[in-house]
């Protein structure tokens, strides 16, 4: 069989023109559902599919965050890192540590900005850390076992950061007062009547773009980001070219996590309310995002988590919130039975 | 040769790089060769056994109901629970074991049969509806498990389409699409929701006119052991055909399996749709036994402790099944907030105990001085603490029982442990973690620190928690298995061929 490209990270366009259709086709259906939303839905109109939608552009960029380390992660060592949401988990509790160290959200001790900078680089250290620490532990001695030896370690690293949460955190919901802390006000878009973006929302969207153009800048543009394409390309003939995987392997999975504990932070602070579980769901729907952009690739994780945040939001707003999870699932199942190399991933036959 | 020649100055290095996965494959046989002394000895006059050998001298279990104080509290807890995990993972062996399947939705499978069996023998009402078929047990159980083969059947066909991850993905999907469709979405109020479905019917049979009713907890024992037995014998024989055969094969290589003419698409669908009925009975008769279905008995939780049975026991074994049944709900259940504390510490520090003189197997001299090392610690840090800070000698001992005098003296208890316990729990995850990547005398050195340091935690913490203490262990279980003997206790260790 040939050996066809595997899914490249950082690639960013020229090389999509064969997947205009699934773009047309992508962008019809959301067209349809807009005017479906709107002129079919009874009581509510364009403004109330409009907030929806904003709210989805919030809770996506957010998944987005997450799918980055999935996908990062997946491109490099095509593993599923089920840990990965417990990661998330716990940098939005080292977030939440920094925020009652320092005074709580009431009475913060210092500047509000100063604050939440240092809660997002604490907590994006700490997650960094502890993905580095998994990596190490429970991934590195697979490297070469059977494929289902990594994913049944995974199993264990998460369901071990889930209830050292529980034992240390306790189950009780921690409360970080997001709106409290920065503000409750926000931008009105047409009138009182019309859109409301908090401060808050775009403060998270802001520096979820920020973070993810620099993560473009990084895997584009760097020594380290050209040796992480190398590895996640042909990890073997990158070694011979003088690359030690293991450290570019590492430096992936900070990255990674370092994503997933800025994404922990950011949800604190716009759902306030945290506890031990928010990995899980969170972890799946990161990964959804992950696999609907095309897996192994950077801009497919982004359009991924935007995607599964707006579904998420129209799905909470028109149905009700039970069923949203079940609207996302169901839409990671299609897609991967209709299309599993997801919108933007190139197709990888097994190489054999 | 008088002196070792030194090695050609252009010789390659020891790269710490691997290159390739060559030295995985070529050193297979040596580690299967290592099986040296005593344990070598057990090890091939096990694989000498015939299965019915192995068989009688891995169901010791048969005994339990014999036992004079067990209660029937106590029979329910640890006969029928492990005899229930034997036969989930009896067939979660089938798709993972046999044939090489990641199957994380497979809990789902187990509350299908347990709602259909309430669904079908039981009486409830909720939501306007009222549910009252009650169908004699002969009837129901094959309906129930032909109902979960035929999901068994649906899931599987993805794995047409999906490979490796991405089925362990949508099956996982799928068992969290069973735990919401259990909880909330449900509009004909079949699942009752959150509260679960109680009234549910005992096994009745009627044969030809002979109607009997399992009861008692000691009948639904033995009911379950016979399906155990029956659905060992049938695994193996199973096992030793040419299906058998050809799962193991198409787990191996499932393109070279293709080309032999086997059927992998079927195979696999198989292995699914037989594992799903093995959970399916093991769903039915959980019902029945404890009269009731509630969404959290298949929660994640439950999957982890099925794999964590599977896993230590060896996956692709069946006396594996068996054996790693018995241990790890011992394990569970003796973790259990309603059991007795004393008997918690003693299976800790068991545990614990076991786990450092595996780490120092190779060495007695080593053995020795960490043991001798910790209780010096041990006994040093206490006196150090009692002429520096006396409050941290001063706590209770959760219910010592015997231990209680050791405990005193041996371990610093803070009266007010506040946040420090903690602290200690981090610092010994990090001390282990250290302790993996240490070598030789290192390991020595860092040991008895770590032992000290559990202890107080277990005596401070874990004790306090003890039904998330064995989650977290088992999660760990799982890792430390994963990176050390990946075959488990019973499991025959496999080469992946790149």
């Amino acid at each position: 069989m040939i050996a066809t490209p595997q899914p490249r990270l950082g690639s960013l366009g020229g090389q999509y023109r064969h997947r205009l259709g699934s773009f047309g086709g992508l962008g019809i259906a959301l067209v349809v559902w807009a005017l479906y939303a709107v002129y079919f839905s009874p009581t509510q109109g364009w403004t109330f599919f409009l907030q929806l939608s904003v709210n989805g552009i919030i809770l996506g960029s957010i998944y987005a965050l997450i799918a980055l380390g999935y996908s990062m992660v997946y491109g490099i060592l095509k593993l599923l890192n089920f840990a990965h949401g417990d990661v998330y988990m716990i940098g939005s509790f080292i977030g939440f540590g920094i925020l009652t160290l320092f005074g709580g959200a009431l009475t913060p001790v210092m500047p509000v900005v100063l604050l939440v900078l240092i809660m997002f680089v604490v907590a994006m250290l700490g997650s960094g850390v502890l993905g580095v620490a998994i990596e190490r532990f429970a991934y590195r001695p697979l490297r070469n076992a059977p494929r289902i030896a990594p994913l049944i370690s995974a199993l264990g690293v998460a369901f071990f950061l889930e209830n050292s949460a529980l034992l240390l955190f306790g189950a009780q919901y921690r409360n970080y007062d997001g709106y409290d802390l920065i503000s409750y006000n926000g931008i009105h878009l047409g009138g009182d009547a019309g859109v409301f973006v908090s401060y808050l929302g775009v403060i998270v969207i802001s520096s979820a773009v920020a973070l993810m153009v620099a993560l473009v800048c990084l895997v584009r543009w760097t020594r380290f980001g050209k040796a992480m394409r190398a590895v996640s390309f042909d990890r073997e003939a990158a070694a011979m070219m003088g690359i030690d995987p293991d450290r570019v392997i590492a430096k992936t999975f900070f990255a990674g996590s370092a994503l997933a504990g800025a994404a922990g932070v950011m949800f604190g602070l716009l759902f306030s309310q945290i506890y031990y579980l928010i990995g899980f769901l969170a972890g799946l729907k990161g990964f959804t995002a992950a696999v609907v952009g095309g897996i192994g690739s950077i801009p497919g994780a982004m359009l991924g988590g935007l995607l599964v945040g707006l579904v998420e939001s129209w799905a909470t707003g028109y149905l009700n919130g039970n069923v949203s999870d079940l609207v996302v699932f169901g839409i990671l199942i299609a897609f991967m039975l209709i299309r599993p190399t997801g919108l933007l991933g190139s197709p990888a036959l097994q190489k054999v | 040769m008088a002196e070792a020649t030194p090695p050609p100055a252009d010789a390659p290095l020891p790269a710490t790089a691997q290159i390739g996965v060559d030295s995985w494959v070529s050193e297979a046989d040596e580690r299967q060769a290592r099986h040296t002394g005593l344990w070598g000895y057990v090890a091939r006059g096990w694989d000498r056994l015939p299965p019915a050998g192995k068989l009688a001298l891995v169901t010791p279990a048969i005994l339990i109901p014999f036992i004079p104080f067990v209660s029937s509290g106590n029979l329910f807890n640890y006969g029928i629970f492990i005899l229930i995990y034997a036969l989930l993972a009896l067939g979660l062996n089938v798709v993972v074991g046999f044939a090489g399947l990641l199957d994380l939705g497979y809990v789902a499978f187990f509350g299908f049969g347990a709602y259909t069996y309430a669904f079908l023998s039981g009486t409830h009402s909720e939501k306007g509806h009222v549910y009252t078929h009650h169908w004699p047990a002969e009837l129901a159980i094959p309906v129930a498990v032909v109902v979960c083969g035929v999901l068994g059947v649906f899931l599987g066909s993805t794995s047409r389409r999906l490979l490796g991850d991405y089925l362990a993905i949508v099956t996982l999907f799928f068992g969290q699409a069973f735990v919401v469709f259990t909880n909330a979405a449900d509009p004909y109020g079949i699942t009752n929701g959150s509260n679960g479905l109680a009234n549910i019917d005992n096994l009745r049979f009627s044969f030809f006119g002979h109607a009997f009713t399992i009861a008692s907890v000691r009948a639904y024992y033995w009911f379950l052991f016979g399906c155990v037995i029956v659905v060992l014998v049938l695994l193996h024989l199973l096992s030793e055909s040419r299906t058998g055969r050809a799962w193991k094969a198409s787990r191996e290589d499932p393109l070279a399996a293709e080309m032999m003419g086997m059927p992998v698409n079927r195979l696999k669908i198989m292995a699914f749709a037989l594992g799903a009925m093995i959970a399916g009975l093991a769903g039915t008769t959980f019902a029945a036994a404890q009269t009731g279905a509630f969404p959290q008995n298949f929660s994640t939780q439950v999957l982890i402790l099925i794999y964590a049975v599977v896993i230590l026991g060896g996956a692709g074994s069946l006396t594996g099944m068996l054996v790693g049944a018995l241990v790890i709900i011992v394990s569970n259940q003796v973790l259990d907030s309603t059991s007795p504390p004393q008997l918690q510490r003693v299976l800790f520090y068991l545990a614990l105990m076991v786990g450092f003189a595996w780490l120092f197997r190779s060495s007695w001299k080593k053995l020795v001085t960490v043991v001798v090392l910790t209780i010096g610690l041990g006994f040093a840090v206490h006196a150090v603490a009692a002429e520096w800070w006396p409050r941290g000698i001063h706590g209770p001992v959760t219910s010592g029982g015997f231990l209680t005098g050791a405990i005193k003296h041996w371990v610093l208890l803070p009266a007010n442990s506040g946040r420090l316990a903690d602290y200690a729990y981090l610092l010994a995850i990090i001390l282990a973690v250290a302790l993996t990547q240490l070598k030789g005398w290192w390991r020595v050195a860092i040991a008895p620190f770590l032992f000290v340091i559990t202890v107080f935690v277990w005596e401070n913490l874990l004790i306090l928690q003890p039904a998330v203490t064995r989650y977290v262990l088992f999660g760990a279980l799982l890792i430390a298995l994963m990176a050390t003997r990946p075959q488990g206790l019973f499991g025959t260790a496999r080469v992946e061929i790149v």
